[in-house]
């Protein structure tokens, strides 16, 4: 056990420095610079030559990626937050810390001041989310795997089949010209601000909509699977030819069994909740971790995408960790294995 | 179905009918003709693009800019360019039905290479390929996508790297499971007995019998691929315009949704009936394989 944990926490640490080098590596080749970028068409080549300078963007690659951990570490200080290079840029933590991620040169303030508030606005999406998915898949996936290949089996199966053929902007794009212009009963857009005609709880339902439309057929689909595997166990079929209520045979015996497999499945929608929720979240203007990433990474800001690459690397090698755990928890035959 | 004696026998011989099997399968299965049906009607409209009496692509149709609904001359009317939908459509599915593919088979050949070797050899190569698989599968695909395509630049080249990296681990996984199994066969002791040559047993005697999965597998694959260069034309980050492209027509077009949604409506109904098609295609050969 602890050896497993030791040679996750190894890989975890292996992907974000692989990652944060090859987001690196990719952001030298963004057309454009920063400093381009931040003064507009209209400044002249001396004013970007200097702002480049001021913001150290000439500097190497390698130089800037090991600036840029040693910022992250705490061992040096953000020399971007230097008075001197008048970039007006200041930290209330202060300019030396663990965990500093330096500062956005898109939002002109500290990552760490961008970046949770957005996570937050993403996990209440996906929490929501998650709150429908889990129980909606549950009901297909046992409903239709409980007698393989019956009626109520092959319609459930097309319906989930039918949901997870539409990606999120189609199904954004019906659900809005449904119920927002024929039907002018929702709002379109769910910028999290109050407004006079939509409460910022109305705001939730069309993202939320779109996103339960998109995963939950694919999740119901490996419920399914894994249900018409224990359906043919032969200590279902005992149960059932022992006379005992089938319905009880599912509940008690089955329905245990069947969630084993799919729990890792469960746990793999949150990475996709977190850092998939990018179209979504532009259809909608909602002010989420997706949108900034895809934002971040048009403008070139390098410190916040490497910080919120991080993060999504985190999240993934955590769910798997937390899933593989409880799967050994769940079926005592991986421990012996 | 083939009686599993017939197997090995079918495999030292040559080219299996893994197609022809599959092809039978569809025949027995209603959603699996559906979905060939869909497939099918995208394929052959992408074909025949430049042979239909269709507009190009491209044209603007200055008259039609002012009442851009579905009329005689324009079927599903234009988009807000004065562009013919129709036409724009199937120049779409013509994109569409090049980069997916290509893009699928990339990440195959790179897959299959990687699960036969890690698979066929164990040791510290299935250790060095599982853990790079590992690390890579941790990367979110999505920040993959978008980190990589909007520094890079948007091209099909792009969209091709893109997609292989992010799949090819998946099924290196699905290989290297089936090729521990089937390495155990006996077939394959006959084949080292007769002194065939490594690339020999792997790519000859034991791929040929991972195909029943690797078709499903490419099938389902193809339609997340649609689906992902949908989501990339509509991030625009996508093919450049004005390259006709389902996701892009949808992004050009959501602006105006409150005024025309025909022009958005109709490109999303096109893309989940394209990714329909491949989803009850790869269910369909799925079932069969279940029940030999």
């Amino acid at each position: 056990m602890l050896r497993f944990l030791v040679s996750r926490i190894v890989l975890l640490v292996i992907t974000l420095f692989a990652a944060s080098i090859i987001v690196f590596t990719a952001s030298e080749f963004t057309p454009g610079s920063v400093a381009r970028k931040s003064l507009g068409p209209y400044a002249t080549q001396e004013q970007v030559e200097s702002l480049t300078k001021r913001l150290k963007a000439d500097d190497p690659l390698p130089v800037r990626y090991v600036r840029w951990i040693g910022v992250l570490t705490g061992v040096l200080a953000d020399p971007l937050q230097d008075p001197a290079n008048g970039l007006g840029f200041s930290d209330p933590r202060g300019s030396r810390y663990f965990g500093n991620f330096g500062y956005s040169t898109l939002y002109k303030l500290p990552v760490n001041d961008v970046i949770w508030d957005r996570l937050g606005n993403t996990a209440i999406l996906a929490g929501l989310a998650f709150a429908f998915i889990i129980p909606l898949s549950m009901i297909f996936g046992v409903l239709s795997g409980m007698r393989e290949g019956s009626k109520l089996d092959r319609t459930l199966s097309t319906v989930s089949i039918v949901l997870t053929s539409i990606p999120e902007f189609a199904s954004s794009v019906f659900l809005v010209t449904l119920f927002v212009i024929l039907l002018p009963w929702l709002p379109g857009t769910s910028p999290l601000t109050e407004s006079p005609q939509w409460s910022v709880r109305s705001q939730f339902i069309l993202p939320v909509a779109v996103l339960v439309i998109y995963d939950f057929g694919y999740v119901a689909r490996m419920i399914r699977i894994s249900m018409v595997g224990v359906m043919e166990k032969a200590y279902i079929r005992t149960a059932i030819l022992k006379g005992l209520n089938p319905r009880r045979v599912i509940m008690r015996h089955a329905l245990r069994n069947a969630m084993i497999a799919p729990f890792t499945v469960l746990l793999l929608q949150v990475n996709f909740l977190v850092s998939g929720v990018v179209v979504t979240e532009l259809v909608f203007a909602y002010p989420g971790f997706g949108r900034m990433l895809l934002e971040a990474s048009l403008f070139g800001d390098i410190t916040l995408i490497e910080a919120a690459t991080m993060i999504t690397v985190t999240v993934a090698v955590m769910t798997q960790l937390i899933g593989d755990i409880g799967y050994m928890l769940l079926n005592p035959q991986v421990r012996i294995s | 179905m083939e009686p599993p004696a017939l197997a090995p026998a079918t495999a030292a011989k040559g080219p299996p009918p893994g197609w022809r099997l599959a092809l039978v399968r569809i025949m027995r299965s209603p959603t699996a003709m559906i979905g060939l049906f869909l497939v099918g009607f995208w394929v052959l409209a992408a074909l025949l693009a430049p042979i239909l009496p269709i507009y190009p692509p491209n044209d603007q149709d200055m008259l039609a800019m002012g009442d851009p609904y579905p009329s005689w001359h324009h079927l599903l009317g234009t988009d807000v360019l004065g562009r013919d939908l129709v036409s724009r459509l199937i120049y779409g599915a013509r994109t569409v039905l090049q980069v997916a593919p290509l893009a699928v088979a990339t990440a195959m050949l790179v897959g299959i290479f990687m699960g036969l070797v890690a698979g066929y050899y164990g040791g510290w190569v299935d250790m060095l390929i599982g853990r790079l698989s590992d690390i890579v599968l941790a990367f979110p695909v999505i920040v993959l996508y978008v980190v990589l395509i909007s520094n890079v630049g948007p091209s099909i080249l792009n969209i091709i790297v893109a997609t292989t990296v992010a799949s090819a681990p998946g099924i290196g996984r699905i290989v290297r499971g089936l090729v521990l199994v089937l390495k155990q066969q006996g077939y394959v002791d006959a084949a080292k007995m007769r002194g065939e040559s490594t690339p020999h047993i792997m790519f000859i005697e034991i791929l040929p019998n991972c195909r029943g999965p690797l078709i499903v597998d490419a099938c389902l694959r193809l339609g997340y691929t649609i689906i992902t260069i949908g989501i990339l034309g509509f991030l625009g980050l996508g093919l450049p315009p004005p390259t006709p492209d389902w996701g892009g027509m949808v992004r050009e077009t959501t602006t105006v949704i409150s005024i025309w949604p025909h022009m958005s409506l109709i490109p999303s109904v096109a893309i989940v009936s394209l990714v329909l098609g491949f989803n009850l295609l790869a269910d369909g050969i799925g079932e069969g394989n279940k029940r030999r």
